[in-house]
């Protein structure tokens, strides 16, 4: 069977930097190739500097295992081998690498800009010229012939939205490709994690996709816990859970809403759009802040939940459910919708599984990968919540996943609620090791969330890798529109609804 | 004479409240309490007052396809009765140039379009354009249907035609004919299930998407002649529904004015009650007017 020489063990656990097996880079790619094969999945694939070489880190998850397997190898030279032909789910990594280390990958079908900004190669501008390469500023992909036209949408858009930018060959109102050029957003904070921890590090991870705060806060907690081998007390795991459930609330409401008022579904969209507020509020009364910001905290949370404030979050939260229920009935009972979302942008199985997608847009395709089954950490290790996944793959599955995840997150807070342990929130956390390398993988909102930070001889991060959901699943945005309707374009967008600052970091 | 006046008068400045009705049902459907019903006034007065922006790749068909739209859009609108009166405007055949004025406001929007060189508004053009001659045919077969059933080839007289107990004898044909009209009136102003007259999304828009480029006193026109045509499509449609033209006088005016409301409240309850359309089953819809006059043409000589 496997032959694998990846170190393996569970997400959340610190491995010395010396217990993570060599490789060359050809044979990094063998792994890969290899694990992939077997039901692997890659989570990271990063470069980190080590002296004057490159260092190039893989990590892939085993969701049937559990586990997650871990190589390194250095590069040679300025180049390393590329496997993205025949491995889709590392182009965009293999392309990141390109970029941040001045490298170059042997036989990558086309690497192309992946955001803006100089390589991490120090502060020297980067070998490309003297100033650092803007985005969208590359070839883009070109359909020849007297019939097709070409539509350039963003990267200022008609509504209040990220900048992205959008290229589309069409035919008539057909649209043949999309290719989706991103990278405006990018603020290096890679860069700026990489001499931390300290006081502005939990901030950077909590504004890497502002609207997925508390997801990237408690990845980033369980990375520095699992590096000092802290353990964050049980009702502290169980206020983080309620926490990164609510998010999940807020934002899957809002989709739900925004998906209506793309269709022009007026009820929907409305009540959504205050029902999403409903949840947020709720998050506002734990911390005062409507994103969760400040509640997660190394060791633990920020603030506590008296007996008072935790009857009223059970009470609003049936109100706001009830709310919620018959705002989302109508879509489901509303033909002219249905009509609009089913064998709308659909992502085939397959598909979903070579691009390497991630949270409810790979569930809704029939894959049932989901890191609070999967990889799960703190309060998900005992209490399971049941994994929403549907075949269809369109915007009606995309759509329907995010209902069927409402409801189990509803139940689940009602049970954490009734249940809310004693004892502290928070425990102290010591320093880090040094020369040591740590993973997590929370399930956020819109997928999982990949922190990997490797420390250096003094116990700083030496290099902090963020993978977000949208990473993979923009690619998923281009896919929707092969052969598809110019004019469906913002619904199946707007059903992965996915982070521009997530992607551009 | 006082007619005449009063209902040109009527006609211009009562329009642009359909609009506000809309909304206004609208919002109260979706549990908000929404803007005045005189909004639409107080932005034409806003958009009136701006500062123009013109591109300096187009040309002089930017500029006057929102003056030929609305010229276009009144000139037709002078054809169609209010209540019993008689049109201010009324010659034979002159049903004939009510369909192709709004055909000339359309055409110079859409060249105004192709006139910016961007490609959301060819493309906007494309899609107006090509459900447009969709709708013209159902246009036509509700005339054929109004003209055999007056016995007339003058709009004035055939708006008339279903005064005289015709719904009572000939019931299928004109909800049939009905049905067709309100598909029409729904496509040719660009509300729900074929447009989204509120949508940000540019590659989802019909009409909005090629006056992009236009803004200030220019915009405000093209909005004007938006409520404009509202009014006339709904006016003819009302006739066609609702004889209420049978009451005579001031009465039926005041009875006509009220029917325009209903218009505009239904339209908002269809706005808030369903999605729009995949652009590709637009068509469909339309095609489906065109045979719903048609079959009721058909019906007229069994």
């Amino acid at each position: 069977m496997s032959t694998s020489r990846l170190a393996r063990g569970r997400a959340g656990t610190s491995w010395p930097r010396s217990e993570l097996p060599e490789f060359s880079p050809r044979e990094l790619v063998d792994e890969i190739n290899a694990g992939v094969e077997q039901g692997l999945r890659v989570v990271a694939y990063f470069g980190a500097a080590e002296g004057s070489d490159i260092r190039l880190f893989l990590v892939l998850a085993d969701d049937a295992q559990s586990e997650i397997a871990i190589g390194t190898a250095r590069v040679e030279g300025k180049a390393f081998p590329s496997i993205a032909e025949a491995c889709p789910q590392v182009q965009l990594f293999e392309r990141e690498i390109v970029e941040q280390w001045e490298l170059e990958a042997i036989g990558h079908p086309w690497s192309k800009p992946v955001r803006r900004g100089r390589s991490l190669l120090g502060a020297a501008p980067s070998a490309s010229g003297s100033s650092p390469h803007l985005p969208a500023v590359t070839d883009f992909y070109r359909v020849e012939g007297a019939e097709v036209h070409e539509v350039g949408v963003g990267p200022v858009h008609a509504s209040v939205i990220e900048p992205g930018h959008f290229r589309f060959q069409c035919h008539g109102e057909t649209v043949f490709h999309l290719e989706i050029a991103l990278g405006y957003q990018h603020r290096g904070i890679e860069r700026a994690l990489a001499t931390g921890p300290d006081r502005r590090s939990l901030h950077y991870a909590e504004t890497a996709a502002g609207d997925t705060t508390i997801g990237h806060a408690t990845a980033y907690c369980e990375v520095v816990e699992a590096l000092a081998g802290a353990r964050v007390p049980a009702r502290g795991a169980v206020l983080r859970g309620i926490m990164l459930e609510l998010e999940r609330l807020a934002n899957h409401v809002g989709d739900l809403g925004a998906l209506a008022g793309d269709v022009g579904f007026l009820p929907t969209a409305s009540y959504c759009g205050r029902i999403r507020g409903d949840y947020l509020n709720l998050t506002a009364e734990l911390c005062g802040s409507r994103f969760g910001r400040g509640f997660i905290r190394p060791g633990g949370c920020g603030f506590d939940v008296e007996a008072t404030l935790r009857e009223q979050l059970v009470e609003r939260l049936e109100r706001a459910f009830v709310d919620t229920r018959s705002a989302v009935e109508l879509l489901w009972g509303s033909s002219s919708v249905m009509e609009r979302f089913e064998a709308t942008g659909v992502v085939p199985k397959q598909i979903a599984k070579d691009l390497g997608l991630k949270g409810p847009a790979a569930r809704a395709s029939g894959l049932t990968r989901d890191a609070r089954h999967d990889h799960p950490s703190g309060i998900y290790r005992f209490h399971q919540i049941p994994v929403s996944s549907a075949d269809t793959g369109d915007v009606f599955a995309r759509a329907y996943v995010r209902w069927l995840e409402i409801q189990r997150s509803v139940a689940f807070l009602r049970d954490q609620l009734a249940t809310l342990p004693d004892g502290a929130v928070r425990s102290t956390v010591g320093p880090l090791p040094e020369d040591a390398l740590a993973v997590t993988l929370v399930e956020g909102w819109r997928g999982e969330i990949c922190h990997v930070a490797l420390t250096d001889p003094q116990g700083h991060f030496a290099r902090y890798k963020i993978v977000d959901p949208s990473f993979h699943n923009w690619s998923a945005v281009a896919w929707t529109l092969r052969g598809g309707q110019i004019s469906d374009f913002p619904l199946c967008n707007k059903s992965f609804n996915l982070s521009y600052c997530g992607h551009d970091l | 004479m006082i007619e005449t006046v009063l209902q040109v008068a009527a006609f211009l400045g009562l329009s642009p409240l359909l609009l506000g009705i809309i909304n206004r049902v609208k919002a109260i459907a979706a549990g908000r309490r929404g803007p005045s019903l005189f909004q639409p006034y107080f932005d034409l007065r806003k958009l009136a007052a701006k500062e123009l922006v013109l591109s300096e790749v187009t040309s002089w068909i930017f500029v006057a396809a929102p003056v030929v739209a609305v010229v276009s859009t009144v000139l037709a609108g002078l054809m169609i009765p209010l209540g019993s009166f008689d049109s201010p405007v009324s010659f034979e055949g002159d049903f004939v140039v009510f369909a192709y004025l709004l055909a000339l406001g359309r055409f110079f929007t859409a060249a105004a379009a192709l006139d910016t060189g961007s490609p959301f508004e060819g493309m906007g053009a494309a899609r107006e354009v090509g459900f447009a001659w969709l709708t013209e045919p159902a246009l036509f077969f509700a005339f054929l249907v109004l003209s055999r059933l007056s016995g007339s080839l003058s709009f004035d007289q055939m708006l008339h035609a279903t005064e005289d107990g015709a719904w009572a004898q000939r019931t299928a044909p004109l909800v049939l004919t009905a049905a067709g009209l309100f598909i029409v009136l729904l496509a040719e102003c660009s509300r729900i299930p074929v447009d989204d007259p509120n949508t940000h999304l540019e590659l989802t828009m019909i009409h909005e998407v090629m006056v992009l480029d236009h803004s200030g006193p220019l915009l405000g026109l093209i909005e004007y002649a938006t409520a404009l045509k509202l009014w006339v499509l709904a006016a003819m449609l009302l006739h066609v529904v609702a004889p209420t033209a049978s009451v005579g006088g001031w009465i039926g005016f005041g009875l006509f004015l009220a029917g325009l409301v209903t218009v505009a409240v239904v339209i908002g309850v269809v706005e808030s009650s369903m999605a729009r359309l995949r652009l590709l089953h637009v068509p469909t819809l339309l095609i489906a007017a065109a045979l719903s006059c048609g079959f009721a043409f058909l019906l007229l000589h069994r």
